[in-house]
């Protein structure tokens, strides 16, 4: 609608006319994946306030347009469209002039899913003396930008991907040398027995890993593209996925092209993996369009948020390889999560803070909370005299076995974490990941190769050790539904007595956008201020986290319903989306006339994707924005 | 004519530098590297220039490490039509630069040589200014607009200095680096850059050029800056006077 607007008053009335066309998505493509401009965002919410309504000369009204009109100039569009009937692939102009390239298989993200798969692919290519193309589009500027991660890694998969990474350099040094959990209060530590083993696992940052395995990947033929965002899915007319199509780069904040205008391109595959990590959003379209959750394992997927920092401390406080893990103080009994403190090389030291997704309080800033477990006497005295050096945030999978989606669509798969096999007593999730995009990357080549169905994807999993693995870690997570001491109790009971063969499988509660509590039922939590030494406002962490966005294009965050933040978010939840973004991308502000108005600083964004999933009315959807944006993990 | 853009990889704009522990210089290492912006806006102005019919074709050269290539490619995917790449490992300061490019110009005989006014990595606006020193040719900084007329072979720039804008009728050939507000650069599309990689590189040593590096200066320290320290709330106009006087030392 936007771009219609501003680009009519130049154009040609046929043009324009057709251009209303092009942008409306058509009907059969609902929540299509290229929907720009029609949705309002913060910016539109602000102007409207202020700027008066005009028109141009075809009668349409100029934007910005007010947000209580906005459903009549939807129903106009409509009227337009229906007159001359919206078509399948016009979800832009530009896709009228889209190039389009085409590759045996097109992998979306450079993650250690989409890379472990492109890798295995060119291998088993070299193998059988054959050869397809293989592209890998990211959409952070660099491989490794948006790959953030605790993380102990067990080498099991790259053992079997790259059983040379050692001489080959990978970036993995640092073994794990001791492994503690601690039970926390306001004041004491109480150590645990720790509940993992992690002999023969290594800390690494997966960033690091994940840009080696991208110059592997790139010295066996594979094309990796970052810097481009896959923005939308391309059907054939059997409803069939053959490929995804890039954003348009140098659209302006009101969506009319910039002098550097570049149309998206078209990346056609004759098989598509979808390796998004978490939430991927191209992902959920898809596991919504075919049903892939009912298909699956049928539970719903459950998320947690993780806010990560690297730190690099004085010498005599470093101990290479050192692991703890801590739950307890400062959540409370009914909100799962903890926190993870890994001694890396270097004198630096991943601290991290993880706050399940399924927390009722909606006054629960889950970085304040990083921010306050800093101050515990057992951990303050580490960071003292250390410097922060990144920050960053990205929510993860706790759905496990009972969560996992059929993963086979008709034309691709997904792969990693955008499925869900992480591990969460293990709280790992990169070996996974990596496997089951070799999988996929073994069944995709034979259906290439032999035409044999890619179906076949979903038994190989069944059968391999991600399956085992994830079933015997089923019960742990679901335990701690009924609070943090029976969640202990029975994940003892699990893990010492059932060892997994637990005759039964527990479920899921409640989907995590539908946990939150209303806001009349709980009570505000006072946060302290951070002290700028241990702890830090958000502003100073963000700018650790090298993230920046052009402020010039389209907010990617979207709002089905504009209206639902003033009229459900902030009456009824106490706007929880302004607590649990850890980039303070959402705010509440009053405007002139004193009413509290959602104001959306996309360019803060570090594409976590925790308020597409935490909106209580699922109002916020995340779409991808310019490639390039997002933050700039190195040692993440 | 050809036009020569001379590009460099330098820290990128958005991430947030740290000095290295041992104070030699800023940390580097497993930090993002791209094209300095001032080089990106001044290829884009060779490739307007390129496009609207005034130039044959666009020479990109980049001095430096191995990993230039990288820059140098995306260079190639925007539109440039060669590119050059002088190896060297170690510290290199504008005299250096300013050399080898002269000893390019020389072999390569551009018409124009386009180079962003600085680097963000050390800020120092000497290289444009010393190519044209050495090659004796006129030069037109911190431009941010740039007219050819071919016939009369003469380039029309406006700079941005600090009074305002002044505008200065060079003879070609010469030098222009550019300022911010001369264009914006293009997205290197990915068609462009799949086609980039088939583009040739030549790869030089500084001493196939004939150019000894060296350079009389050393950088012995780099420091960040002190942390700003908290104010002070003064009780009366006596007590600010008492402290600009005997302790700032400024009255």
């Amino acid at each position: 609608m936007l771009r219609l607007i501003s680009s009519s008053s130049k154009s040609k009335p046929y043009s324009s006319l057709s251009y209303s066309i092009s942008i409306h998505s058509p009907s059969n493509n609902n929540n299509s994946d290229n929907n720009p401009k029609f949705f309002s965002s913060g910016f539109s919410i602000n102007s409207a306030i202020t700027a008066p309504l005009s028109q141009n000369r075809n009668g349409f009204p100029k934007f910005p347009a007010k947000i209580a009109d906005f459903d009549q100039y939807g129903s106009r569009f409509r009227r337009v469209q229906d007159l001359v009937g919206g078509t399948r692939n016009f979800s832009s102009e530009s896709s009228l002039c889209r190039e389009s390239i085409n590759y045996d298989v097109v992998i979306v993200g450079a993650g250690p899913a989409g890379l472990s798969a492109a890798i295995k692919l060119k291998q088993t290519c070299k193998e059988n003396d054959v050869d397809l193309s293989v592209c890998v589009v990211e959409k952070g500027a660099e491989v490794g930008a948006h790959v953030l991660s605790g993380n102990v890694f067990e080498p099991r998969a790259l053992d079997e991907l790259i059983p040379k990474w050692k001489e080959e350099e990978a970036p993995i040094h640092v073994p794990v040398s001791s492994d503690k959990f601690w039970l926390l209060s306001k004041t004491r530590a109480f150590s645990l027995p720790s509940p993992f083993n992690n002999k023969g696992n290594y800390v690494i940052s997966l960033s690091q890993l994940v840009r080696w395995l991208g110059h592997k990947a790139e010295e066996l033929g594979v094309e990796i593209y970052p810097g481009f965002a896959a923005s939308e899915i391309l059907y054939d007319t059997s409803d069939k996925v053959i490929g995804i199509a890039t954003n348009d780069m140098g659209v302006a904040k009101d969506g009319s092209k910039k002098d550097n205008f570049q149309p998206g391109v078209e990346l056609k595959g004759k098989v598509t993996l979808f390796a998004e990590g978490c939430r991927g959003s191209l992902s959920e379209k898809i596991i919504s369009k075919f049903n892939l959750r009912e298909k699956g394992q049928g539970q719903h997927q459950t998320y947690a948020l993780g806010i990560k920092e690297v730190w690099e401390v004085s010498e005599d406080k470093h101990e290479a390889g050192s692991v703890l893990h801590t739950i307890g103080w400062p959540l409370n009994h009914k909100t799962y999560g903890g926190s993870f403190l890994y001694h890396m090389k270097d004198r630096q030291v991943a601290i991290g803070f993880v706050v399940a997704l399924n927390y009722h309080n909606p006054f629960l800033n889950p970085y304040e909370e990083f921010q306050k477990f800093k101050h515990h006497p057992a951990i303050k005295p580490l960071l003292e005299g250390g410097t922060a050096l990144e920050y960053g945030a990205r929510t993860l999978n706790e759905g496990g076995y009972q969560s996992i989606p059929y993963p086979v669509f008709p034309g691709g798969a997904i792969i990693g974490c955008s499925a869900g096999f992480l591990n969460v007593p293990k709280i790992k999730g990169s070996h996974t990941a990596m496997k089951s995009g070799m999988l996929a990357a073994e069944s995709v080549f034979r259906t290439l190769h032999e035409g044999s169905p890619l179906e076949a994807f979903w038994e190989n999993l069944r059968n391999s050790w991600i399956w085992k693995e994830l079933y015997n870690a089923r019960n742990y997570r679901p335990a701690f539904e009924y609070g943090l001491y029976p969640g202990l109790a029975l994940s003892g009971l699990e893990h010492y007595i059932m060892r997994g063969k637990s005759p039964w499988t527990l479920k899921h509660g409640k989907p995590d956008h539908e946990a939150t509590d209303e806001a009349q039922m709980c009570k505000p939590i006072d946060y302290p201020k951070p002290d700028g030494i241990v702890s830090f406002d958000m502003p100073t962490s963000l700018y650790r986290s090298n993230t920046n966005h052009d402020h010039d294009q389209p907010a990617h965050l979207r709002l089905t319903d504009p209206k639902i933040p003033e009229l459900v978010n902030l009456p009824i939840y106490a706007g929880p989306e302004s607590r649990y973004c850890p980039a303070r991308v959402y705010e509440y502000t009053s405007d002139e006339s004193g009413q509290l108005k959602l104001q959306i600083n996309a360019q803060n964004c570090l594409h976590c994707k925790a308020c597409d999933i935490k909106d209580p009315k699922q109002n916020i959807k995340w779409t991808v924005p310019e490639g390039g944006g997002g933050p700039g993990y190195t040692v993440m | 004519m050809k036009i020569m853009v001379a590009i460099k990889r330098v820290v990128d704009y958005a991430v947030k530098i740290r000095v290295k522990p041992d104070k030699s210089g800023v940390e580097t290492s497993n930090v993002k590297m791209s094209m300095n912006p001032f080089c990106e806006i001044a290829l884009e102005e060779a490739l307007r220039i390129k496009e609207s019919g005034r130039a044959s074709e666009v020479v990109a050269v980049s001095v430096g490490p191995t990993q230039c290539v990288d820059t140098l490619r995306t260079g190639l995917a925007m539109g440039a039509d060669r590119a050059i790449h002088v190896e060297h490992t170690g510290t290199l300061y504008p005299l250096s630069i300013a050399k080898i490019l002269k000893a390019l110009v020389d072999a390569e005989k551009p018409g124009l040589v386009i180079l962003g006014k600085q680097a963000i990595d050390d800020d120092c606006n000497q290289t444009g200014q010393m190519i044209a020193g050495l090659l004796k040719w006129p030069q037109g900084t911190f431009a941010s607009k740039v007219v050819l007329d071919e016939e009369n072979k003469v380039a029309t720039v406006e700079r941005e200095v600090d009074g305002g804008l002044e505008t200065l009728c060079l003879d070609l050939p010469a030098v222009i680096t550019t300022d911010l507000r001369l264009n914006q650069p293009r997205y290197a599309t990915l068609p462009n850059i799949m086609k980039a990689k088939s583009k040739p590189i030549k790869k030089l040593t500084p001493q196939d050029l004939n150019v000894e590096v060296k350079s009389d200066l050393e950088v012995v320290q780099v420091m960040e800056p002190p942390k700003r320290k908290a104010g002070v709330v003064l009780s009366s106009v006596d007590e600010l006077i008492d402290k600009l006087k005997n302790e700032a030392h400024v009255i």
